[in-house]
């Protein structure tokens, strides 16, 4: 009997890796963008997708979108969503805090990809697993309220370095509440130099301009052969 | 809390590595995180204990390492090791930083033990 070292480099998560990349190449191929939301629950992700979706719908032409939103329990969001006429989705995990490449692998069986030119993904609340799941997506994209902390892209660091935008969310409500919007974009560049920032209201008029222009920005890049690269993980 | 999904998946990850060593023993599974990776490590300590409960491999132990990561400070160039995921550059004091090399999570070494001749030991 004797004890042996044996070669044995792989991630830890290598399966999920699989899998996302399976997934990016099906987005690649269909000429699709994928984007991954994550933020802390009631930071405004499905707010963000119902102004989203009711102004795509209004665009001409029309964008074919479809959305995939993660909860622990519920189909509330799917049901919001679902009104403005684009597939939805809901994926119960019925307790795991993340989304895993298989759950999407899952949910998307009988959707024609091809069908689509923008995937959203909103990812279950929680601003701290999500980051270690690659879902063969385009981008992550971490929203975060004024009504947290500005010190949060300090405390939870992954996700702001992992993100390629960071959507500064509910700015209407920064008059009532002690948020420096310029610190917290100080602390995430501390943590993500470079990172790209927008500020945004779903309720205020033109509140999601900007965000707007990145997803057509963006869409328009995966269109012109910009690929997905396997996101840090 | 994702991190008992992190130990189920190292187990698994070593249970289909030893199909090519059939009768091995696995006794040690080391584990690289980087600081960025955003794994606890008391907590994965936590999931390994009860992920190898359930594994077949009861003398399985668990050797994870926090390894820092590199950074590059974008004022005077000079690169640093970091072990945190804030970082000002030790030379100029410049908070503008770069981190790279910092989110890994993988798997780096699995011990065994083996019938000397290499054949099956159960």
């Amino acid at each position: 009997m004797t004890t042996e070292q044996l070669t044995f480099k792989q991630k830890v998560l290598a399966e999920n890796q699989r899998i996302a990349a399976s997934l990016r190449g099906r987005y690649q191929t269909a000429g699709l963008l994928c984007v991954n939301l994550i933020s802390s629950p009631g930071s405004g992700k499905t707010a963000l997708l119902e102004k989203t979706l009711e102004a795509l719908g209004q665009e001409s032409p029309r964008l074919r979108v479809a959305v995939l939103t993660g909860d622990i329990q519920t189909d509330n969001d799917a049901r919001r969503l679902a009104r403005y006429g684009y597939p939805v989705k809901q994926i119960t995990t019925g307790g795991t805090c993340h989304l895993d490449g298989t759950m999407i692998e899952r949910h998307l069986a009988d959707w024609d990809l091809n069908d689509l030119d923008i995937l959203f993904i909103e990812n279950i609340g929680n601003l701290v697993c999500p980051s270690s799941y690659d879902l063969g997506e385009h981008s992550k994209i971490v929203l975060l309220s004024v009504t947290e902390g500005d010190d949060k892209p300090l405390k939870y660091p992954s996700i702001f370095f992992k993100s390629d935008l960071f959507l500064l969310t509910k700015i209407d409500l920064l008059q009532y509440v002690p948020f420096d919007a310029d610190e917290v974009e100080r602390n995430a560049r501390r943590i993500h130099e470079g990172m790209e920032i927008i500020r945004s209201s779903a309720t205020a008029p033109g509140g999601l301009d900007q965000w707007l222009t990145w997803l057509h920005a963006k869409l328009a890049a995966v269109r012109a052969g910009e690929p997905a690269l396997a996101t840090k993980a | 809390m994702h991190e008992l999904a992190l130990a189920e998946s190292i187990v698994d990850a070593v249970r289909t590595e030893l199909e090519r060593y059939p009768g091995a023993i696995p006794i040690r599974v080391g584990v690289r995180i980087g600081v960025m990776a955003a794994v606890d490590l008391d907590a994965l300590r936590f999931g390994f204990d009860i992920a190898v409960r359930e594994s077949g491999f009861p003398r399985l132990r668990l050797d994870a390492r926090i390894i820092p990561g590199q950074v590059t400070c974008l004022a005077c160039g000079v690169e640093t090791p970091a072990e945190s995921t804030v970082f000002d550059c030790p030379r100029c004091g410049s908070a503008q930083t770069m981190l790279s090399g910092s989110d890994e999570l993988d798997l780096d070494a699995l011990e065994v033990e083996r019938d000397d001749d290499g054949t099956t030991h159960v």
